[in-house]
C-alpha cells in the first residue's frame, strides 16, 4: 500500500505509536511467559527424588509417565475424532440439503464454544457410568486383545472414556475447520468431476479431498493441540496415577500433564509448585511443536488479502 | 457393443454401491457424533433445571453445607474477571491487528504474526501458570486474586481478537483507503473513519466470540484466582470464584448431601452454557446489524 501518499501529522504518530506499541507488547508478553516459566522451572530440574512429591522418583522419572499419558490420551481421542469429524464436515458441506446445512453448521459452531468443564461434568456423570457395562463386556469378549485386558475398572473412569470425551470436545473444532475447507473447493473442479461421470463419492474423493488435504491435516493438528492441552475434562473424568500403561479399561490409568497440574496445584507448595510449572513448560513446548507443524502446513496455502496488494 | 455395455454396467454397479456406502457412512458418522453432543445438551438442561431457581442467583456458598446456597459469587466473579480480561485484550488485540494490516512491514510484523500463532496454541493451564509465576514473584507463592485470572484469560483472548480483527481489516478493499488518501485525509483518520467503520461488524463479532471462548475457562482460574465461598467484588484482593471453577469444585468436593452439590454443579454448567450461547447469538445479531449498509 502506498502509505507515503498520506500526510503525516501528529495524530498519525500517536496512532501508529499505539499500534506499534501493541505489537511490541505481544512480543514482550510472550518473552515474559517463556522467561517466567523457565525461571520457575529451574529449581525442579535439580530437585532430589525425596522432594518430588511422588516419593522416590526423580524429576525425570516423574515427567516421563505424564508426557506419555498426555500424548496417549490425545492420540486415542484422534482415532475417534478424525473419521467422525470428516464425516460431519462432508455431510454439512456436500451431502446435507442446503437449508439444513446452514443450521447444522451453526449448531456445530455453537458446540465448539461449550466450556470444557461442562464436557467434564457430562463425562463423569453421564458417559462413564453408562459405558462401564460395555467395558465389562469388552474385557470378557475382547480381553485377548492386550489393550482390552482386565481387570475392568468398576467406575468407567478410564483412559478410553477420557479419549471419548476429548473426541467429543474436538469434533466440533476439527469438523468446523474441515467444513470451511471443503466449501472452498473450486466449483469448477467438482462440476468437471461430475461431468466426467463420477459418482458423488468419486467427486468427493477426486476433487474435494485432494483440494482440502492441507486443510484437513492442519485442522487435525489444531484439534490435537487442543486435546493435548485440555485440562478439566481429563481432571474430572480420569482416575489418575503416574504410570505408563497401554491398558485402556483398567482402573490404573496414565494421567496427563494438564490434569496433573490442575489436581495437584491447589495443594502444592515450595518445590512442588516448581515441579508442576516445569511440567507445564513441557506441555507448552509439546503444543508449540504440534501447532508449529500445523501452521507450516497452512501457510503453504497463499492467503487472500484485499488490503495488501 | 454388448461387451461394452456389459462392462460399463458391471463397473457402474460397483461404483454405485461404493457411492451409496460412502453416503451411508457419512450420514452415519454425523449421527454417531450427534449422540454425545445431543446427550450433553439435554443432560445439562434437564439436570441444570433442578436448581435453576431464585436462590441460586441470589446467594453465595458462604456458610452453606449441604442443600441450598447458590452461585451468585461465582457469577459475579465470572463477569468481573471476564470483563477485566476483555478490557485488557480488546485494545491490545485490535491495535495489534491494525499494526499488522496497516503498518506492519518486514521482520517485526512477521515475527508478531508468528507469535500470535504461538499464543493461539497456549494451553489454558499454561496461561494460568504464567500468571501465577508472574505474580508469585512479586507477592509470594500464596497469591490468589481475580485480576491474575483476568491476565491469564487475556493471554488466551488476545490472539483470538487479533486474528479475527486482522481478517476483517484485510477484506476492506484498498480502493476505499486510496479514495480517502486522495481526499487528503491523514492515514490515522483513514483508519479510524473509513477502515474501522467498514469492518466494525466483523470486529465486534470476533470480540464477542473471543469473550465466549474465555468465559468458560476453568484451569487458569483454578490456579490463579483460587476458590472462595463468599461474594468478592474486589478484583485486586483475595480469592475469587468463577462459574467454571464453581462447577468443578461443587462436583469434586461433594459434601454429606452429595446430590445438593451435584445439582448445583449442573445448574452452574447450565448458566455457563446459556451465557456462551447468548454471547454467540449476540455476536451474530451484531454482525448483521453493524455490517456496512451498502455491502448487503
Amino acid at each position: 500500500m502506498s502509505a507515503t501518499n498520506a500526510v503525516v501529522r501528529r495524530g498519525d504518530r500517536v496512532f501508529s505509536g499505539f499500534a506499534y506499541g501493541s505489537g511490541i507488547a505481544i512480543l514482550v508478553v510472550l518473552a515474559a511467559v517463556a522467561v517466567f516459566l523457565i525461571a520457575q522451572s529451574l529449581p525442579a530440574v535439580t530437585a532430589t527424588p525425596s522432594q518430588v512429591n511422588q516419593g522416590g522418583m526423580s524429576f525425570w522419572e516423574y515427567l516421563l509417565p505424564l508426557t506419555f499419558g498426555t500424548i496417549w490420551a490425545a492420540a486415542l481421542s484422534l482415532i475417534f475424532a478424525v473419521p467422525l469429524s470428516l464425516g460431519i464436515a462432508l455431510f454439512i458441506s456436500h451431502y446435507a440439503p442446503r437449508r439444513l446445512a446452514g443450521v447444522l453448521g451453526n449448531v456445530v459452531d455453537l458446540l465448539a464454544a461449550v466450556p470444557s468443564v461442562v464436557y467434564g461434568l457430562w463425562g463423569i456423570t453421564v458417559l462413564a457410568p453408562s459405558i462401564q457395562p460395555i467395558y465389562e463386556w469388552m474385557t470378557v469378549n475382547l480381553g485377548w486383545i492386550p489393550f482390552f485386558s482386565g481387570p475392568v475398572s468398576g467406575t468407567g473412569r478410564t483412559i478410553l472414556t477420557v479419549a471419548i470425551v476429548l473426541a467429543v470436545m474436538i469434533i466440533p473444532i476439527i469438523s468446523a475447520l474441515c467444513r470451511e475447507v471443503f466449501l472452498q473447493t473450486p466449483r469448477l473442479n467438482e462440476e468437471a468431476a461430475l461431468a466426467l461421470g463420477a459418482t458423488k463419492w468419486e467427486m468427493v474423493r477426486m476433487a474435494v479431498l485432494p483440494f482440502g488435504r492441507a486443510g484437513i491435516v492442519s485442522a487435525v493438528m489444531l484439534g490435537l493441540g487442543r486435546a493435548l492441552g485440555e485440562t478439566m475434562a481429563v481432571a474430572m473424568v480420569l482416575s489418575p496415577s503416574v504410570i505408563i500403561s497401554f491398558f485402556l479399561l483398567r482402573s490404573e490409568n496414565p494421567t496427563t500433564i494438564a490434569a496433573n497440574i490442575a489436581l495437584n496445584f491447589p495443594e502444592a507448595h515450595d518445590i512442588g509448585v516448581n515441579i508442576l510449572i516445569a511440567t507445564g513448560l513441557l506441555l507448552f513446548i509439546i503444543t508449540l511443536v504440534i501447532n508449529g507443524i500445523a501452521r507450516l502446513i497452512i501457510s503453504k496455502r497463499a492467503a487472500f488479502s484485499g488490503a495488501n496488494s | 457393443m454388448t461387451d461394452l455395455t456389459y462392462s460399463r454396467h458391471r463397473r457402474s454397479v460397483r461404483r454405485t454401491v461404493v457411492d451409496r456406502l460412502m453416503r451411508v457412512l457419512v450420514i452415519l458418522a454425523f449421527v454417531i457424533a450427534l449422540v454425545p453432543l445431543v446427550s450433553l445438551v439435554a443432560m445439562t438442561i434437564a439436570k441444570g433445571l433442578n436448581r435453576f431457581d431464585g436462590e441460586f442467583f441470589s446467594s453465595s456458598m458462604r456458610n452453606i453445607v449441604g442443600a441450598g446456597g447458590g452461585g451468585l459469587h461465582a457469577l459475579v466473579g465470572t463477569l468481573e474477571v471476564t470483563l477485566a480480561a476483555a478490557i485488557i485484550s480488546i485494545p491490545i488485540g485490535i491495535m495489534t491487528a491494525i499494526y499488522l494490516v496497516e503498518y506492519g512491514r518486514g521482520r517485526l510484523a512477521k515475527s508478531i504474526t508468528f507469535l500470535i500463532d504461538v499464543m493461539t496454541g497456549i494451553p489454558s493451564i499454561v496461561a494460568g501458570l504464567f500468571a501465577f509465576a508472574l505474580f508469585a514473584l512479586f507477592f509470594g507463592p500464596g497469591i490468589r486474586f481475580g485480576l491474575g485470572g483476568a491476565i491469564a484469560l487475556s493471554l488466551l483472548m488476545i490472539p483470538v481478537v487479533v486474528r479475527s480483527t486482522e481478517e476483517m481489516l484485510r477484506i476492506v478493499p484498498n480502493s476505499l483507503r486510496e479514495a480517502s488518501y486522495a481526499l487528503g485525509v491523514p492515514k490515522w483518520l483513514t483508519i479510524v473513519k473509513v477502515v474501522l467503520p467498514t469492518s466494525i461488524g466483523g470486529i465486534i463479532t470476533g470480540v464477542v466470540i473471543a469473550i465466549a471462548r474465555v468465559i468458560g475457562e476453568t484451569a487458569p482460574l483454578l490456579i490463579i484466582a483460587g476458590l472462595s465461598t463468599s461474594l468478592n467484588y474486589d478484583l485486586f484482593h483475595d480469592r475469587m470464584t468463577t462459574l467454571p471453577v464453581f462447577v468443578y469444585t461443587q462436583y469434586t468436593n461433594q459434601g454429606a448431601d452429595a446430590q445438593a452439590y451435584i445439582d448445583r454443579a449442573w445448574t452452574g454448567a447450565l448458566v455457563l452454557m446459556l451465557l456462551v450461547i447468548a454471547l454467540n447469538i449476540i455476536a451474530r445479531v451484531l454482525a448483521k446489524v453493524l455490517s456496512p449498509k451498502g455491502a448487503r
